[in-house]
C-alpha cells in the first residue's frame, strides 16, 4: 500500500475502472490537456485518448445533458463540474433530467453517471467558488450525493458511485485535495454508497459531519478526550440517502447530537438530520439538537471565511452547550 | 443552401505593428484621444504587474491578468459616455477603470474585501462577473430598461472567447436582436479558455460571424490595435443609439500572462506563441510607435507617467492596507432589505464570536 493524498486516490480511481471498463468516459472544461485545475485527471487523455478524456467546450448544462444522452446509448461517462459553484449552469440537466429518467420510464432508461466537482471553503477562492450546495441535491429524488473526507473514502466511494447505476454527484472537498495522506491500497476496492463511519466512539456526545469539516472535528474530538469527555465523531460520507441508523445507534447511547457543516444552515443536510432522528429517535435524546453551519448569506470573500465557517471557537461553544444539559 | 465558405469576414485594422495607419481607414479619432488612451493602457499594464506582485507576495487574493488586452478594453470603454452601462467579467478592471471605476475598488476586490463588489454610487458598471456569460444577458436587459424609459444610453457586455459556448450568450444575442436593443456584445478572443484553445471551443470561423444567425451586425477586429477598436466600437453604439440594435464586436487579442494566478500555462501553449504576440503585437508598443512618429509622445514622458502612476498605487495599496479589514458580521447586512429575525439571531452569534478574537 501507499500513501496517497485525495487528489492521487480519485485518480487512481478514475483510472483502475477506465481500464476495468471501456464504456467510461470522462468530459469536463480544461480536463485534458491541462489535467484538471487542480490536476486530478493529469495524464489520462495520454492514457485513454482524447475520446475518452474530452475538453468540452465551455457550457456546463451541455456536460451534464450529453453525459445524459451518452448514458442512455451504452457509455457511462463521468462529467466534471470545475467548481460546484458552477452547477446551477446545469441545475435542468441534472434535477429535470438525470435525476428523473428511471422515473419517468418507469425503468426503461437509466442515468449511470457519476458528476465530480470540487467545492468547500477555506482555501480563498473567487465567488462561487467554495459554496456547499449538497441539499439542493438531497432535495431532488433520484440522486445519490456522496461526500467524502479521506483519500481511502474518495477512492472507494468514487469506484462504488461509478459502478452504482444511478446518477451520482460525487463532491471532492478542495481544502483536503492535498492536505491529508493516509494509505490506500492500489487495487480497486468500493466502500458502499449510504453508509456512515463511526471515526471514534464515544459516550458523551454524538457529532456528525462530513467533508471539509471531518479533519478538524477530529482534532476537536481528540482535545476533548484528553480531557475525559468522549464524542462520539460520525463521518456521514453519503448525505443522500442519509444512514439514519448509525446515528440512530449513536445518540441512543450518548443521548446529545450536534451536527456540523460548511453549507448554509437553513435547510441543510443538519435539518434533515435533526428531523429524522426527531421523528425516530426523539425519547433518546437528552438536549436539543444543535448545529453548527455557514451561515445564512451566501459564501463570503476570502478575508473573512474563517469566521464564517464552522470553526474552532464555534464547535466548541456548540459542545459545551450540548454538554450543559 | 449557407454556406459558410461564401461568408466573407474582413479583420478591421488600421494600425500596423509598427504604428502605420494602414490604407486611407475614416477615423474619426484625435490624437489627443489617443495619447489618452494610451496613457489609460499603461496604466492598466502597470496596475496589472503590480497586482501579480501583490499576488506572489500574498497580499492579494486569486487573480485574472489582463496584460495584452489592453487596447480591446481601453479602446472599447474609451468611446462610451458616464451615461452608458457596463457589464464586465472578471478581467476587465481596464474598462472599468476607464468607465471610472476607482482603483480602490478593484484592488479591495482582489483583495477579497467585502466591500469589493460595492460600485460607488452613480456610476453605471455592475460588480465583476464569475460565471461565464452571464452578465451578456444582464447587459441586454439593461439596455431594454433603457429603451423602455426613452434614454439615450446604451450597455457594453465584455466577456471571452470561451463565454461563446454558453447558452446564455446565445440567448442574449437572440433577446436583444428581436427587441433591437442598444447592447453591445464586446467579446475578447484572446484564443484560449483557460487552457482550452478556440478551435476547440467551437468550429465556427470566426466569432463575428454568430452575429448573422442573429440577424444583427457583426465585426472582427485587429483587437491590439486600439485606433480599430475605438473606431468600431463607436459605430456599434452609434448604430444602438440610433434604434438599429446589438452589435457583436469579436476582438482578436492574447493575454499574455496565465489565466489567473492559479494557471501554468506551460501545459497548453508554447513559449513561441507566447513571444510572438508579447514582442510582435503588443498594443502599448503599436500606438507608442504611433504617437512618437507623431512628436505626441517620448521616453521621457513614458518614465514620467510609469513613475507618478507607481507612486499613486503604491500610496493608494498602503492606505488600503492599513485601513481595518470589514468583519463577517458586516455580511449579514447584505441579504435582504430587511433582515429576518432568525438571520439577526445569526447575525448577534456572529457578533458574539468577533468580540471573543474570531474563528480561533
Ligand atoms: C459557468 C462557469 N463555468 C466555468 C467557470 C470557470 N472558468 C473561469 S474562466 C474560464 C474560462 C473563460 O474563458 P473565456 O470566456 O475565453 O475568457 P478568458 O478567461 O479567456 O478571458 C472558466 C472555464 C466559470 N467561472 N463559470
Ligand atoms: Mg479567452
Amino acid at each position: 500500500m501507499a500513501e496517497m493524498t485525495m487528489i492521487q486516490a480519485i485518480r487512481q480511481a478514475l483510472e483502475i475502472e477506465m481500464k476495468r471498463d471501456e464504456r467510461i468516459v470522462l468530459l469536463g472544461e480544461d480536463i485534458g490537456r491541462n489535467g484538471g485545475v487542480f490536476r486530478v485527471t493529469d495524464g489520462l487523455i495520454d492514457q485513454f485518448g482524447e475520446h475518452r478524456v474530452i475538453d468540452t467546450p465551455l457550457a456546463e448544462s451541455s456536460i451534464i445533458g450529453t453525459a445524459v444522452g451518452m448514458s442512455l446509448n451504452g457509455l457511462r461517462p463521468i462529467p466534471e463540474i470545475q467548481f460546484f459553484g458552477f452547477v446551477y449552469e446545469t441545475m435542468d440537466q441534472i434535477a429535470s433530467q438525470a435525476a428523473r429518467m428511471r422515473f419517468k420510464s418507469a425503468g426503461r432508461y437509466n442515468v449511470p453517471i457519476v458528476i465530480r466537482s470540487p467545492y468547500g471553503g477555506g482555501v480563498r477562492t473567487p465567488e462561487l467558488h467554495s459554496d456547499s450546495l449538497e441539499a439542493l441535491f438531497s432535495h431532488t429524488p433520484g440522486i445519490k450525493v456522496v461526500m467524502p473526507s479521506t483519500p481511502y473514502d474518495a477512492k472507494g466511494l468514487l469506484i462504488a458511485a461509478i459502478r452504482d447505476e444511478d446518477p451520482v454527484i460525487f463532491l471532492e472537498p478542495m481544502k483536503l485535495y492535498r492536505t491529508i495522506k493516509e494509505e490506500v491500497p492500489e487495487e480497486a476496492y468500493e466502500v458502499p454508497i449510504g453508509k456512515a463511519k463511526v471515526v471514534k466512539e464515544g459516550y458523551h456526545a454524538t457529532i456528525v459531519g462530513f467533508g471539509p469539516v471531518m479533519p478538524l472535528l477530529k482534532k476537536i474530538v481528540d482535545e476533548y478526550e484528553q480531557e475525559g469527555i468522549h464524542l462520539e465523531l460520525i463521518d456521514l460520507r453519503t448525505v443522500a440517502p442519509i444512514d439514519i441508523d448509525t446515528i440512530l445507534k449513536s445518540v441512543e447511547k450518548t443521548e446529545r447530537l450536534m451536527i456540523v457543516h460548511e453549507a448554509v444552515k437553513t435547510n441543510g443536510i443538519g435539518a434533515e438530520i435533526a428531523a429524522l432522528v426527531s421523528e425516530k429517535g426523539v425519547f433518546s435524546l437528552s438536549a436539543p439538537i444543535l448545529r453548527v453551519t455557514g451561515y445564512d448569506t451566501p459564501y463570503p470573500v476570502g478575508t473573512i471565511e474563517d469566521d464564517w465557517l464552522p470553526n474552532p471557537k464555534r464547535i466548541k461553544a456548540a459542545i459545551h452547550e450540548l454538554l450543559s444539559y | 443552401m449557407f454556406n459558410e465558405n461564401e461568408l466573407t469576414f474582413t479583420q478591421v485594422k488600421m494600425l500596423d505593428e509598427e504604428g502605420n495607419i494602414i490604407g486611407n481607414p475614416t477615423i474619426t479619432t484625435s490624437d489627443e484621444q489617443l495619447r489618452e488612451m494610451y496613457e489609460w493602457m499603461k496604466k492598466a499594464r502597470i496596475l496589472d504587474q503590480k497586482l501579480l506582485r501583490l499576488q506572489r507576495q500574498g497580499r492579494l487574493g486569486t487573480y485574472a491578468p489582463l496584460s495584452g488586452q489592453e487596447a480591446a478594453q481601453v479602446g472599447s470603454a474609451y468611446a462610451l459616455t458616464k451615461e452608458d452601462w457596463v457589464a464586465p467579467s472578471y478581467r476587465d478592471h481596464a474598462a472599468s477603470m476607464v468607465h471610472g471605476l476607482p482603483l480602490e475598488q478593484i484592488i479591495s476586490y482582489s483583495k477579497g474585501h467585502l466591500y469589493g463588489g460595492k460600485i460607488p454610487e452613480g456610476l453605471r458598471i455592475l460588480p465583476v462577473q464569475i460565471i461565464i456569460a452571464a452578465q451578456t444577458l444582464h447587459a441586454t436587459g439593461i439596455a431594454y430598461s433603457s429603451k423602455y424609459k426613452g434614454e439615450n444610453s446604451v450597455a457594453i457586455t465584455y466577456f471571452g472567447d470561451g463565454a461563446t459556448s454558453q447558452g446564455d450568450f446565445h440567448e442574449a444575442l437572440n433577446f436583444a436582436s428581436v427587441f433591437k436593443l442598444p447592447v453591445i456584445f464586446f467579446c475578447q478572443n484572446n484564443q484560449y479558455a483557460i487552457s482550452v484553445p478556440l478551435e476547440r471551443q467551437m468550429a465556427s470561423k470566426t466569432i463575428a460571424q454568430k452575429a448573422v444567425a442573429y440577424g444583427m451586425t457583426g465585426v472582427q477586429v485587429d483587437g491590439n490595435d486600439i485606433l480599430a477598436v475605438h473606431e468600431v466600437t463607436k459605430e456599434a453604439i452609434e448604430r444602438a443609439r440610433n434604434g438599429e440594435g446589438p452589435t457583436l464586436i469579436e476582438a482578436v487579442t492574447y493575454r499574455f500572462g496565465p489565466h489567473t494566478t492559479s494557471d501554468d500555462p506551460t501545459r497548453y501553449r508554447s513559449e513561441e506563441e507566447v513571444k510572438q504576440w508579447s514582442q510582435q503585437k503588443d498594443p502599448l508598443i503599436r500606438l507608442r510607435k504611433y504617437l512618437e512618429n507623431k512628436g505626441l509622445w517620448d521616453e521621457t514622458k513614458d518614465n514620467q507617467l510609469e513613475e507618478s502612476f507607481n507612486d499613486e498605487l503604491n500610496e493608494l495599496i498602503d492606505v488600503i492596507e492599513s485601513k481595518q479589514i470589514p468583519t463577517v458580521d458586516e455580511a449579514f447586512d447584505y441579504v435582504y432589505e430587511n433582515k429576518h429575525d432568525l438571520l439577526v439571531e445569526q447575525q448577534e452569534e456572529a457578533k458574539r464570536f468577533l468580540a471573543n478574537g474570531g474563528g480561533e
